[in-house]
Order: C-alpha cells, then structure tokens, then sequence
C-alpha cells in the first residue's frame, strides 16, 4: 500500500500528469507536487506524491562511494 | 539512468555490509521498521543474511490492510451484501472480517469494485449516478492525502467514505514503550516521510534516547539506514538522520500535509490485533459528514475486544514483531498465499506473505 513507484513526468496539464513508469506511461494525479516535464515524482495510488531530488540523489551516492572507498 | 538503480549497486553494497559487520555491537541489539515495503526488500534481496549474527531487524505494524479492523472489513461486506457499490484498493478485497471478507461478498453477488486509485472510484460514482458508491479507504499518510484532496474536490452525492487511515507515528511510540519488545532503534518508513516529513520522529531520540533513520527502499538505501543506527549506537548517541534524502525533506510535503488538516480530524484509533492507540486514526471533519459512509448508513464499526484476528493465527504477535511467522502455527500450513487466514498473509506488505514468497527467514532466525 505504501509502495511508491517512480516515474519521469511527460506533460503536466493542471492537476493532471502523464508520467512514464519505465516504459508503461500513465496519468497520475499532481495536485499535492509543483513538477515539470522531465523530473521524477514518486506515484502512490494514482497520485503523486513527492518530487525526487536527482541531483541529491547523485551527491548522496558519490558521498557513499568516498565513505565506502569503493 | 533511474535514479533509484543507482541504489541497487552490488558493488557499494558488499562494501556497505562489511562497514556494518566492522560495527558488530557486543549485546544482542534488535532495529525495528515499520513499513511492508521495507520487509520486502529485506527479504528479497537476503539483507538479513548481511548483518552480524547479534543484530535483528524486526517488522512492526507497516501493512495498512493488515491493522485494519475486522469491524471495518464487516461493515463494508454490509454495506456491499446491501447493494451499495463497495470501492477498495486490491489488498482490501480478499482480508477476512470476522465473518467474511469483500471478496467472498462479491462471489455472493455484491458489486465490489477494485480500484488502484481513489480517483477511480469518484469517476465511477459520477457515471453511475443512480447507485451508492462507498469507497473504502485505507492506508497510512503515504495514502491518505490522496483521500483528503477528493473529499474537498467535492464528491458526487451518490459517494461516501468510509475512512480506516492510520498514522504511523504513535503506532511507532507505542513499540517504544513495549520493554519486553527492547527495539534499539527505528528504521522510519521512507514513503510516509515523504508526507510528514522527518520532524515528527525527533521524539524518539528526545524522549526514549532511541535512534532513528528515515529510509528509501532500494536495498543500498536500507543497508546504509542499519549502518547509520549501528554508528549511532556505537557512539552512544541518539539521533534523528535522513538517509532518504532524494525524497523526504524535514518539513515533509507541507501541501499533502495541509489537504490532510483541512479534511480530517486526528481521533484515536483501533489497530486490528494491537488495540486502540491515542491520536492513530484520521475521521472526516463534521463539515464532510454527508460523505462518511459511518453516518450515512448508520454503521456500527465498533471493534470487537480480544486480538480481532482468526482463532489460531499469531498476526497479532507478528505485527508488532513479537514473533515470526514461522513461530505461528498455521504459517504455510492452513495459511498460504493462495488460501490465507490471517491478514498478515494476504497483503503483499503483510510479514507472513512476504516471507511465504520472498524466504525473510533466510538466516535462521
């Protein structure tokens, strides 16, 4: 039930977003996210729910291969 | 590439789980998270198998299906057996109530609809105007936003809630206080953070000097979340950190979190197989009550006392992470995934379905 997916967000037109899962694209709701095209949002039963931080994302993985000397 | 595939590395991985077994704790230490998804990527990718043999990772009460009372699941099969068009996410659909569940209603000709978002439902109701809908909503705070925002979207007449949302914290607080239990520390669950942000944990390292970590679901993001506790122990401080950075802000979604205000009231709540906790459960406000399906049809959703689960199963110990489901005598006996019993095993975020399918065990606990 919390499961949320990610999805790359196509086309935002008002409370409505068409989001891509990988592959399979469908509409999601995004009235309780401000997105663009091309950003990832985190889509839980139809709505999406939060905007995901990419660039975060690299920095905290680079932070984690310093700390890991890998 | 994905972001989240970054978060998979086997590489940092191995290395992760080294760092953690260099962290090996001299007593018997036991983690404690609070959310299916979160037992499913333990589970599936062996992460149990990782960690030094004194360190345990427990699940707590993360299945919304799973700690939705059985009077709730009885009142919607009412409610469907009478012909009102009963609405739910899939999970809800085949959970026992006491006598029988929505999927059982449905073989005896009740119109039960499954539906993967609440947004489903109100469409319906709109097409159909002539029928009652009631849409069965459950869920945590990753869920209940969603619910807020078409109950102020203005329903069509013909639909009403019936409303089971939790909320995760005071569920949390409550395993704090077990002493029997002895958690040494919260795994937070990453989705429900993604709502109410981190703030709302810093009580834990406050008041029960008990250390937390909000995480992701990518096996990376739980091997560092079990890193960071071990750390904290091993420093002898408590803390509250975010490992799920690309997701969860301290303030949390502050939108959702408003959506969820102006719809709801905070109330106490009953959690099937715990008992009530204070301040647990969201009820429509006053303003809505024509959508509450309780008023509307006059239900008696009052939990039944005892453990509120069939005679036999252990689900009651199991979700609160007082036994595994191989402690439970029916587990993969008279309780399957393909026939369960209990609610632990119908839900695919309940502790006995995923260790049936995904092997949790692995690592003999």
């Amino acid at each position: 039930m919390c499961l949320a997916v990610p999805a790359r967000v196509l086309e935002v037109r008002g409370s409505r977003a068409k989001v891509d899962f990988g592959g399979t694209v469908r509409e999601v709701d995004v009235t309780l996210v401000d997105v663009r095209p091309g950003q990832y949002v985190l889509v839980h039963a139809g709505f999406a729910i939060q905007v995901l931080d990419e660039r975060e994302a690299e920095e905290i993985i680079r932070a984690w291969e310093e700390l890991l000397g890998a | 590439m994905e972001v989240s595939a970054r978060f998979r590395d086997q590489r940092l991985a191995k290395r992760l789980a080294e760092k953690i077994r260099e962290l090996e704790p001299e007593e018997p230490t036991k983690f404690c998270h609070v959310c299916g998804t979160h037992e499913w990527t333990i589970s599936h990718y062996g992460i149990r198998s990782l960690l030094p043999e004194n360190v345990e990772v427990i699940a707590g009460p993360g299945c919304p299906v799973c700690i939705t009372p059985a009077s709730l699941v009885d009142g919607a099969v009412e409610l469907a057996l009478d012909g009102v068009v009963v609405a739910t996410y899939g999970d809800m659909f085949r959970t026992p109530g006491t006598r029988s569940s929505l999927c059982q209603a449905r073989a005896e000709g009740a119109d039960v609809r499954i539906v993967y978002s609440i947004t489903d439902a109100v469409r319906m109701a709109r097409e159909e105007r002539r029928r009652d809908f009631v849409f069965f909503a459950i869920g945590f705070e990753t869920t209940a936003p969603s619910t807020a925002v078409e109950v102020l979207r203005k329903p069509p007449g013909n639909l009403s809630f019936l409303v089971a949302h939790r909320l995760i914290p005071p569920a949390m607080e409550l395993l704090a206080d077990m002493e029997d239990l002895a958690i040494r520390g919260f795994i937070a669950p990453g989705h429900v953070s993604t709502i109410i942000g981190a703030q709302p944990y810093a009580v834990f390292p406050e008041r029960y000097g008990m250390p937390v970590v909000v995480a992701g679901f990518e096996p990376l993001d739980v091997l560092m979340a079990i890193y960071m506790l071990l750390k904290q122990l091993k420093e002898g401080v408590a803390r509250l950190e975010n490992e799920y950075t690309r997701a969860v802000r301290w303030e949390g979604n502050v939108r959702a979190k408003e959506f969820m205000r102006r719809a709801f009231d905070v109330v106490d709540g009953a959690w099937r197989g715990i008992g009530l906790i204070p301040n647990s459960a969201l009820e429509l406000k006053k303003a809505f009550r024509e959508h509450d399906a309780i008023e509307r049809y006059g239900l008696d959703v009052r939990s039944t006392p005892g453990c509120d689960v069939p005679p036999g199963c252990r689900c009651h110990e199991i979700m609160v992470g007082k036994a595994y489901p191989m402690d439970c005598p029916l587990f993969l006996k008279a309780c399957r995934p393909d026939r369960p019993v209990g609610p632990c095993m119908v839900s695919i975020e309940g502790t006995c379905r995923i260790w049936a399918l995904e092997g949790g065990w692995l690592r003999g606990v």
